[in-house]
């Protein structure tokens, strides 16, 4: 069959073209040091281990893309030796066969899975794709069943002969020639963003890499603001995007409709690079309360504005929580290009909404987010006459109060942690007036200055202690001074409380005491959770205190921000709902008493849930009332 | 044709860091500047042109500063009057007070005076309609009071107008201080002076008899809802003597029997 031997030709070459014509685009970015040798290496465990334990999540998908993608890319290479190179044998043949039908009942699933079409997924090209993966395997199967011995050969212009043709073109038009144009691109770009993979050494790490990456603040240009800006890896990891819309799912601002929708927005940088780029063709879920339609951009041109790809309100609604991050399949980085984007309108334009430009003023002015006097941070602890490290020198536990001890909600919990590591013996101290905010808000904003400042006074005050590790009540805390200090040349052991209180409970250093909570849910902050994996140690605190545990429909490293991470509750960017009632509401469908929190934001915005619900409680107050009922 | 908008900025003071940044109320002059439209807006400064506070402003957007070089001790209101009536800009905003030196708010009525020009103070919002200048003047309590003034004209901003926006990191490090020496006499009322930290005054307490927290909401409201009255086209002795009285039953001063 010369014709279909020519058809397979050609659809290859051209698909090569295509691939080379679409990398182009990838290239508008900035360079990026990318170990390309490395990444190849890697490719196979890359994508059998670490993708497919996010694709496994999900089992539907997981077994459906397992059958279409494993059956095509086998049938495929064995159709190139059938039917292209025409190697005469059975068993090939055979096996070609058994590869096809594989891929069919896969593409089966892919229909079904569409019927009736779930919200997350998207239109357009996506709607297309079963038929093109069963023309491709219906078309092939025919052709193979001759090479097989199990029909006699027909001819070209026979009945057969011509269906097979029609249906091998287009199955190789869509799988084959513009594969790297139309839905199954995301096979290609997907590839090559794992060989490329701008935070390589997240593949495979025991736990998250979440620490954002210092930027120089010498670079002529600060952030952000055209797509040309991104690292060119960055470009093509948006363009790997497959829109399952997994990310959509897990979205807080997305539930809350605020206008964001994190899977539109990997797709309107993707569609950015374009010249004359628009989003009139994205056929997903809308920013809640937005028209599609209506963004426009290109190589060079703002990504932010109001009738630019990307609306002011849409990055600002990000709580930065990384629930994208960990769902996506194709492992792209949302929280990286939002900050990217955060950077350029906070650095160079000053654009940054709601009350966060005077908080930022204020972190200036007196290291503080309220705009207090250092000296003041321990006005609440006053009849606990906190030893300060400064009059000690050393200890083993440098306790980091942060902004929670500004807040009357959250020095409670501080004042719990101190009595139980009074309870415990631990020799601990306080900066006192040396401890400075340690920026985290202030990074996540964007403002990178104001950030790179204050860690580096805090490290400069850190290097003139000694002490064995650091531990704060405020994950955020946590994150930056373990992930993000280093970079300034702060290295030290830092431990979330709830990671002290579960050593002190395993070793005994507590009295054993048993909580009269009732049912208590345990909320995981993303900062500990999702950024930093520990998800046990609050657990086994409340469960070592015989706390009745259940769980939330979301948990663990899956858990749903509260909606006080990344500024949110300062940029404060409208929405019909308000994430914290959102997450309330799946605690009250567990019928919890209490919900446990292990942060000062959590409890903050949980508190601010009105209406009949479970109380509020961090896991120190928790264990403090179980210890002293011992 | 552009209008020529100048903001007279001044480094400012953090209450509680006491640390120098931008002056409030200076830099909502600026913001409100910003955004009055065909408006060509340059900042002026008298003072020492190394004080990085002074690139708070910049980060706003306005491409430079100028900084008429005087001492610290010197007075501002000469060297910016001069400079002001070389030339000549249509509008001249400026906070309401400074965040250092003697604070009196002075400073905008002499430089009005200097350059001969109307002051119009506390303003929250202006617009150009041809020559003249419509403005929203803020009064206490949320009321404004809608005001227009031919140009050329000096005006004055409070700390109740609009939220002054982020200083941009990237724009302060690039906009330019343009220097001017400029020669100032000194202020010799002010050495004379020392400066030390403000005494608290004790706040007087309002009691509120209040069951409910509807009902402190409603005492507070029925109070900013305007008690005393509004005197309006009185004679200056009518108008003059209700304010004693006010002061004498608030206890403030009291009357000679
Ligand atoms: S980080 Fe969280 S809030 Fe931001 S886009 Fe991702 S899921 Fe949504
Ligand atoms: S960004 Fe990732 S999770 Fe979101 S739709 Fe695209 S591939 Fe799916």
């Amino acid at each position: 069959m010369i014709l279909l031997q020519g058809l397979i030709g050609i659809c290859v070459a051209v698909g090569a073209a295509c691939a080379l014509w679409r990398a182009r685009r990838w290239f508008r970015g900035r360079p990026a040091k990318v170990d390309f040798l490395r990444g190849l290496l890697r490719f196979p465990q890359s994508y059998f281990v670490d993708l497919h334990h996010i694709v496994a999540r999900d089992p539907y998908t997981a077994r459906m893309h397992v059958m279409v993608a494993g059956g095509f890319t086998a049938a495929f290479l064995l159709t190139l030796a059938v039917h292209l190179f025409d190697i005469d044998s059975r068993g090939l043949a055979w096996l070609l066969l058994a590869f096809l039908v594989l891929m069919g009942a896969g593409a089966a699933f892919v229909a079904l899975r569409r019927r009736p079409k779930p919200a997350r997924l998207s239109a357009g090209g996506f709607s297309r794709l079963p038929w093109s993966l069963f023309a491709f395997a219906a078309a092939f199967f025919l052709a193979t069943l001759p090479k097989a011995g199990l029909v006699a050969p027909f001819a070209a212009f026979s009945v057969p002969g011509i269906v097979v043709l029609v249906l091998a073109a287009w199955g190789c038009a869509e799988m084959v020639a513009f594969l790297p144009l139309g839905p199954m691109k995301h096979s290609f770009a997907g590839a090559m963003h794992l060989i490329c993979h701008p935070r390589f050494q997240r593949l495979g790490a025991a736990r998250p890499d979440s620490g954002l990456k210092p930027l120089d603040l010498e670079l002529p240009k600060l952030g952000v603001e055209a797509p040309s800006d991104f690292k060119w890896n960055q470009l093509l990891g948006f363009d790997a995007c497959v829109q399952c819309g997994r990310c959509e799912v897990v979205c807080p601002a997305f539930a809350a409709e605020l206008p964001l929708n994190p899977k539109k927005l990997i797709q309107d940088l993707a569609r950015a690079v374009d010249p004359g780029a628009s989003d009139a063709a994205y056929a997903g879920s809308p920013y809640p309360g937005r028209p599609v339609g209506q963004a426009h951009g290109g190589p060079s041109r703002p990504i932010i504005g109001d009738d630019a790809m990307i609306h002011p309100d849409t990055l600002w609604s990000c709580t930065t929580c990384r629930a994208c991050v960990q769902e996506c399949p194709m492992m792209i980085e949302h929280v990286d290009a939002i900050v990217d984007l955060r950077r350029f309108q906070a650095l160079e334009k000053g654009a940054v909404p709601g009350k966060a430009p005077l908080v930022l003023a204020e972190l200036r002015a007196t290291d503080t987010q309220c705009g207090a006097a250092l000296a003041s941070r321990l006005d609440w602890a006053a009849d606990l006459s906190l030893p300060l490290i400064s009059a000690k020198g050393e200890c083993d536990v440098l306790l980091w109060l942060g902004e929670g001890a500004f807040d009357l909600r959250n020095q409670r919990t501080l004042r719990a942690l101190v009595r139980l590591m009074r309870h415990a013996k631990i020799d601990f101290a306080v900066l006192g007036e040396e401890e400075l905010d340690t920026g985290d808000l202030a990074r996540r904003l964007g403002d990178e200055a104001t950030f790179q400042d204050l860690a580096k006074r805090n490290a400069a005050t850190l290097a003139k202690y000694r002490f064995r590790r650091i531990v704060t009540a405020d994950p955020h805390v946590f994150h930056s001074l373990r992930n993000e200090y280093p970079a300034f040349g702060a290295r030290h052991e830092v431990m979330h409380h709830t990671m002290l209180l579960d050593e002190l409970v395993s070793q005994g250093a507590l009295p054993k005491g048993k909580s009269s909570a009732g049912k208590t849910t345990y909320h995981d902050p993303c900062y500990l959770g999702r950024y930093n994996g520990e998800i046990r140690a609050p657990r086994a605190v409340l469960d070592a205190i015989g706390v009745e545990r259940v769980e939330m429909e979301r948990s663990g490293m899956r858990s749903m921000c509260c909606g006080g991470g990344g500024g949110a509750p300062v940029t404060d960017i409208a929405g019909k709902k308000r994430i914290p009632d959102v997450r309330m509401e799946q605690a009250r469908e567990t019928g919890a008493a209490v919900v446990a929190v292990a942060c000062p934001n959590c409890a903050v915005m949980l508190e601010g849930v009105v209406g009949p619900r479970p109380e509020v409680v961090d896991v120190a107050e928790l264990l403090l009332q179980a210890v002293e009922a011992a | 044709m552009a209008i020529d908008v100048v903001v007279l900025v001044s480094i400012g003071r953090h209450p509680v860091s006491g640390r120098a940044r931008r002056a409030d109320a200076d830099a909502r002059a600026v913001e409100l500047a910003l955004g009055i439209a065909g408006a060509h807006v340059q900042l002026v400064h008298a003072g020492d042109p190394d004080e990085p506070a002074l690139r708070d402003y910049l980060g706003m957007g306005a491409n430079a500063v100028t900084v008429l070089r005087m001492g610290p001790e010197a007075d501002p209101v000469s060297v910016l009057s001069a400079h002001l009536s070389s030339t000549k800009p249509q509008i001249v905003l400026a906070g309401t007070r400074a965040e250092g030196g003697e604070d009196s708010g002075l400073v905008p009525y002499l430089v009005a005076q200097a350059l001969n020009t109307p002051l119009v103070p506390g303003i929250v919002s202006l617009s150009l309609v041809g020559e003249r200048a419509e403005m929203l003047q803020g009064l206490p309590r949320g009321r404004r009071r809608s005001l227009v003034s031919p140009v050329p004209l000096v005006a004055t901003v409070p700390v109740m107008a609009p939220a002054p926006r982020m200083s941009a990191f990237g724009l302060a490090r690039r906009g330019t201080i343009a220097v001017k020496d400029a020669d100032a006499a000194a202020d010799a009322a002010r050495t004379a002076w020392t400066e030390g930290p403000a005494r608290r005054r004790p706040k007087r307490i309002k009691v509120m008899k209040a069951a409910s927290a509807a009902d402190r909401v409603r005492a507070v409201t029925e109070m900013a809802a305007g008690k005393g009255k509004v005197l309006q086209n009185v004679p200056p002795e009518e108008a003059a003597k209700a304010i004693f009285d006010y002061l004498v039953t608030e206890g403030i001063i009291q009357a000679k029997p």
